[in-house]
């Protein structure tokens, strides 16, 4: 799919219809990484790892192997897999755990052994209903491969690993908040510090939690080593990425696509990929990481897709999910329905995030149904000041976790680059796009 | 008298097993019962809790945190319409009404039949098909208002029944296996694996 002759890692069985089943992994080059693996020592496996540069591609973008490299020296530490993907437009691993399980179960044991943890919890987000089937049906004929289990594939080592459903909350992608649920608790995130999980993590042990795309990218970087992964992309930013493209363009999908070497515009316009907007209409914003992420408008379509990259233009590439909003677009409602989201999901603990958001939400939705004032325009961005001070980029923390604080991020982009939308709903009184 | 019966409450106690804290295991059993009763019902929470240690209040709080648990009754088919922006963008606020003139019903309500309960969801993570539309948690891919209307009737004659279970039923593959890392045998390799790695560090210092 890449523009460039990068190999694709990640991808290769999301067409084949039956790329989920063990025999057909095992027939593509399954489990051969972990054989390989397990005759290394854990520490060269790492070493791999680490020299692959590969970012977490959760959100965060922390290096895997710095993240490895930090957790405490324990008898007991666990290894869990965030796979609550709920970041709106974010739909990557969806598709890892339908299409590709054992590549995520393959990572799973390749990263249990560089870790040495004997147990290990895949937590899917519960709306999933077929992806947890998918990945349950894959452990299941893992364990009966004898690659998960009691002394994998024949080594002097053992492995547990139990898939576990949450129930619906996007907090609990949070990693604290997800040990939390895992715990069996309401999802709150825990304060950091003292609570990395690295060093205080599930049941107070050391933990890593890594995500679903992380994982996966494993067994190739194990079977092809770290050196040929981070010879793809550019500076930080190595390997492909999956970028999740939707909203106003011809062909939305998740794209595999070699780190920093594409640009907004390659994805959005090249025919290959987002094939443009529909209707010949022009970008009026784009959402360049997730809704946490201030926006893009047409001027940054060349700047490349990497995390450096993005960062350096004040916002983030985080989930690497891309939403295209065309010049037909009310910025109102676009602004209202992703605070709406925050308000829903904000877990409470925190009052500015739980009374800030929905103060937000609700002049938001005023201002979208023609009840708005001049005045209410300051009121969001005081509000967002309370959340956010300063409203820089990365945002200040006011919170435990950095939901609230991102709240701000599209209404202060909204405000600032779409001022004359606010104006026309209050002079107009009423959405002048119906 | 158990609530559960004998088949959930065997399936409880494999889950339990399963974590090294039963009370990890309090979501998983939310849903079983789920799968038993189609929501989650005040006598099931009280056995969850004391199959796991914890108070009926503890897992009451616990399931009250979750969009997916549901303490009152729903419909056999929880139709989830996401409205979040890729949706948004997609006429998922209009698809989203025209289901509530369909089903003759508001937002967040159940069919006076018990069929159907609509809900608005947020992000489903399915966001190049939008909107995006689950029924009981599954993707159906119905984006347009003549497609929803087909599967309403789809699902009233029972149509969909083997794709799409009754509401609560969450995950039809079961784990095959209980945990297999003997404890003994785990620390074993542990201390074997230490040995070894002080080994090579001793050397590398040398």
């Amino acid at each position: 799919m890449s523009l460039t002759d990068a190999p694709t890692i990640i991808t290769t069985r999301a067409n084949d219809p039956d790329g989920h089943r063990l025999d057909r992994y095992v027939a593509t080059g399954g489990y051969e990484a972990l054989k390989k693996a397990l005759a290394m020592t854990p520490e060269a496996v790492c070493a791999e790892v680490d020299e692959a540069s590969l970012l977490g591609r959760g959100g965060a973008g922390f290096p895997a192997g710095r993240k490895w490299s930090m957790l405490r020296k324990a008898d007991v530490a666990y290894l869990v897999v965030n796979g609550d993907e709920s970041e709106p437009a974010t739909f990557k691993d969806h598709l890892l755990v339908e299409k590709d399980p054992h590549q995520l179960i393959e990572g799973v044991l390749i990263a249990s052994y560089a870790l040495q943890v004997n147990q290990a919890f895949i937590f899917l987000r519960g709306e999933f209903a077929l992806g947890l089937e998918r990945v349950q049906a894959a452990l299941n004929e893992a364990y009966g491969f004898g690659a998960a289990g009691s002394k994998v594939l024949g080594s002097d080592f053992s492995v547990d690993i139990v898939v576990h459903p949450g129930a619906g909350a996007y907090i609990c992608g949070e990693e604290t908040s997800l040990l939390e649920s895992l715990e069996g608790k309401r999802g709150f995130p825990r304060i950091k510090p003292p609570f990395f999980p690295a060093a205080i993590g599930l049941y107070g042990a050391p933990t890593v939690v890594n995500n679903v795309e992380t994982l996966s990218n494993l067994p190739w970087i194990i079977a092809n080593g770290g050196a040929a992964f981070a010879a793809l992309g550019e500076g930080r930013s190595t390997g492909t990425r999956l970028f999740a493209l939707s909203g106003h363009v011809k062909n939305p999908g998740v794209y595999e696509l070699e780190m920093v070497k594409h640009t907004f515009r390659d994805l959005i316009y090249a025919p290959s990929l987002g094939g443009g907007i529909p209707g010949g209409r022009e970008i009026k914003a784009i959402i360049p990481g997730g809704v946490s992420a201030p926006w893009f408008y047409p001027e940054h379509l060349d700047i490349p897709l990497g995390q450096d990259e993005v960062a350096a233009q004040d916002s983030m590439l985080g989930s690497g999910s891309i939403v295209v909003m065309d010049d037909s677009t009310c910025m109102v409602r676009a602004a209202w329905r992703i605070t709406k989201f925050f308000s829903r999901e904000s877990c409470g603990q925190c009052t500015p995030c739980r009374e800030g958001s929905g103060w937000l939400e609700r002049i938001l939705w005023r201002l979208e149904a023609g009840q708005g004032r001049l005045e209410d325009l300051d009121l969001l961005l005081d509000v967002c000041d309370n959340l956010a001070p300063g409203l820089t980029w990365p945002p200040q923390q006011t919170t435990i976790c950095v939901l609230g604080p991102s709240i701000p991020s599209s209404i202060h982009s909204a405000i600032s680059r779409f001022r004359d939308d606010f104006l026309e709903h209050i002079t107009q009184g009423g959405c002048p796009h119906g | 008298m158990s609530h559960l019966d004998a088949t959930m409450r065997t399936r409880a106690e494999a889950l339990i097993a399963l974590y090294p804290e039963a009370r990890s295991a309090i979501i998983p059993l939310c849903h079983l019962a789920q799968e038993q009763d189609g929501y989650l019902s005040e006598p099931a929470m009280v056995e969850i809790a004391s199959m796991v240690g914890a108070t009926a209040a503890e897992v009451r709080g616990t399931a009250s945190f979750y969009d997916m648990l549901h303490l009152e009754p729903v419909g056999t088919y929880l139709v989830g319409i996401c409205t979040n922006i890729a949706c948004l963008l997609a006429g998922g606020l209009e698809l989203l009404e025209h289901a509530s003139e369909a089903l003759g019903i508001n937002t967040g309500a159940t069919t006076e039949d018990g069929v159907f309960t609509l809900e608005e969801t947020e992000c489903l993570a399915d966001c190049d098909i939008a909107p995006c539309v689950q029924v009981n948690h599954r993707y159906v891919r119905t984006t347009t208002p003549s497609a929803l209307d087909e599967l309403f009737t789809e699902l009233r004659a029972g149509q969909r029944s083997d794709e799409i279970p009754s509401h609560g039923t969450l995950i039809r593959t079961q784990r095959s296996v209980g945990l297999m890392a003997d404890a003994t045998e785990v620390k074993a390799e542990r201390q074997q694996a230490r040995a070894a790695a002080e080994a090579r560090a001793s050397e590398k210092q040398a």
